[in-house]
């Protein structure tokens, strides 16, 4: 394995390459970019659930989570995961932005794999949605939340983190609107599926739109794989 | 440590610098913190809106002052003088305002004037911890549903599309990203466009006051990172829905003058949501800055409601 560090305004992302081109099956395969749960980190290999991808493989650390920056004071969104995200999508397909890369997300992680289908919906060839830590989110509309100064001794994950990412407003409308820019811009027919067996209101709304499947992992793989 | 602010280079009638500045520790974002008026008086805290300042209470907060207060605001994190974080967002932003609050009056509730974004940050805060707010204005930051425009889904989706990518793509430049230089004039000019009902010399004491100047100019202290709009799952009228529940005296002032830095809320969007005790004020021919534009008639209408909870 090797860490690329990106940068993403004022933090160090650490982006790792579990699986470079030469070490795959299928070195000219778009790679597959692994993005972790809430709280979780990139793993060290490629995981077992995952080894069935023949391309390259990758997983980025979100900001406050593993080898990335931990900031001061919070401020989390999953918006701004989702930069994260694009920049490793950048990275990804620097020498070559046509090939475009597929996504699994865990947990948090799915849900900001869903915004990158959407987000980028021309660069990105399939996502997969996995149950993980921080698949549900907070609260589909405003709730009676308070706000308190955590404190953090710099260290991965941030408490900010866990506490502003595992509560932030989920409307399944504001999921779906990611699905139809994923649909509208992808050349898939189904540019995400769903393998996630939690569901909660913003998957389950997910599932129900058009262009998404529903599989098991190796199933959602096996078909993004030979997508081409 | 407090000290009082330098002299601008330009002025203003009826503007005055802070009596203290100094700095909060919120979590390790460092805010600043601006004072008018006897420190002995009683507390009312300003909050200031999005992409603005502390400073723009130079002309509102020091007439407070000479009624009797000691009047309190910051600059919001990424702006006016306090640190550039990382990360900013909603909650960020009402966690600073807890540890300025806490650090000027720990135990008691204190009157709160928000503006703008400021306002609706104050109308969560006074949800959340109502024991922090004794009396709350809120000055043209009801957020309430904007009225879309009638176009057809794929229209929507594609105008969404173009939202979420330039956001992205200004993500991807922040890191080198800088403010645009400009002459004390030049930068009066593009404030100008956000704000065209206040008079240049105001803008151009802004300027002084709110940017920084270098080798090659002057640039706005804002930290270049931040955007203007956006997206998110966040809506405005969900702001209206804490209105009702609120205990403590409660005023709002709309406007009738839209301007781009504000909602363009009106009285009927906002009566049916009143809190018991709340009343609300439409200020005819008056924009988004109207404690600027009319800073007396200002004063008088919100210590009106602040002096009776003192």
């Amino acid at each position: 394995m090797t860490t690329e560090i990106l940068t993403h305004n004022k933090i160090s992302l650490a982006l790792h390459h579990l699986r470079r081109p030469d070490e795959a099956p299928d070195p000219n395969l778009r790679p597959l970019l692994l993005l972790h749960g809430l709280g979780e980190r990139s793993p060290g290999c490629v995981p077992m659930w995952a080894e069935a991808w023949p391309g390259p493989i990758a997983a980025l650390d979100f900001t406050g989570h593993g080898d990335s920056t931990v900031p001061r004071g919070g401020g989390y969104s999953s918006e701004m995961l989702l930069a994260d995200a694009d920049a490793a999508l950048a990275a990804l397909t620097s020498e070559d932005p046509a090939k475009g890369i597929s996504v699994l997300g865990r947990g948090l992680g799915a849900y900001i794999g869903l915004q990158l289908a959407g987000a980028r919906a021309s660069q990105v060839h399939g996502t997969i949605l996995c149950d993980g830590p921080g698949l549900a989110g907070g609260p589909t509309e405003p709730t009676s939340m308070s706000f308190f100064a955590l404190g953090n001794d710099g260290q991965p994950p941030d408490p900010y983190a866990l506490v502003e990412l595992g509560r932030d407003l989920r409307p399944p409308d504001y999921a779906t609107s990611f699905v139809r820019l994923a649909v509208t811009g992808s050349r898939l027919d189904q540019p995400i599926t769903v393998c996630a067996i939690f569901r909660p209101a913003w998957l389950e709304a997910t599932v129900g739109e058009h262009g998404v499947a529903e599989s098991t992992l190796a199933e959602a793989l096996h078909a993004y794989a030979n997508a081409r | 440590m407090d000290h009082r602010a330098p002299s601008p280079l330009r002025s203003y009638p009826g503007a005055h610098v802070p009596d203290r500045q100094y700095r909060v520790d919120s979590d390790g974002v460092s805010i600043a913190v601006h004072e008018w008026g006897n420190e002995n008086d009683p507390i009312l805290v300003l909050v200031h809106g999005g992409f603005d300042f502390a400073r723009t209470f130079d002309s509102f907060a020091p007439r407070i002052a000479t009624r009797g207060w000691r009047v309190v605001a910051w600059d919001h994190r990424g702006h006016g003088d306090s640190q550039h974080a990382a990360l900013y967002s909603w909650d960020a932003d009402l966690r600073d305002a807890i540890a300025v609050m806490s650090h000027v009056s720990p135990h008691a509730a204190v009157p709160v004037i928000g503006h703008s974004k400021g306002g609706a940050l104050m109308i969560q805060l006074a949800d959340a911890q109502p024991y922090r707010i004794a009396a709350l204005v809120n000055i043209d930051g009801i957020p309430s549903k904007r009225p879309i425009p009638d176009v057809a889904e794929h229209e929507r989706t594609k105008m969404l599309a173009g939202e979420v990518a330039g956001w992205l793509d200004h993500r991807r430049a922040t890191a080198t990203n800088q403010r645009k230089p400009g002459t004390i004039e030049e930068l009066a000019t593009r404030r100008g466009r956000m704000n065209p009902r206040l008079d240049r010399q105001w803008l151009e004491y802004l300027v002084t006051v709110g940017a920084y100047e270098s080798t090659d100019g002057w640039r706005w202290k804002i930290d270049p990172s931040m955007r203007f709009g956006g997206f998110g799952p966040w809506r405005p009228e969900w702001a209206l829905a804490r209105l009702p529940g609120l205990a403590m005296p409660f005023l709002g002032v709309l406007v009738s003058e839209v301007e781009e830095m504000g909602w363009g809320t009106l009285p009927h969007h906002v009566s049916p949501y009143l809190p018991l005790n709340g009343k609300l004020e439409f200020v005819e021919g008056a924009g988004h800055f109207v404690h600027i534009e009319q800073p007396d008639m200002m004063v008088d209408m919100v210590l009106d409601l602040c002096e009776r909870v003192v």
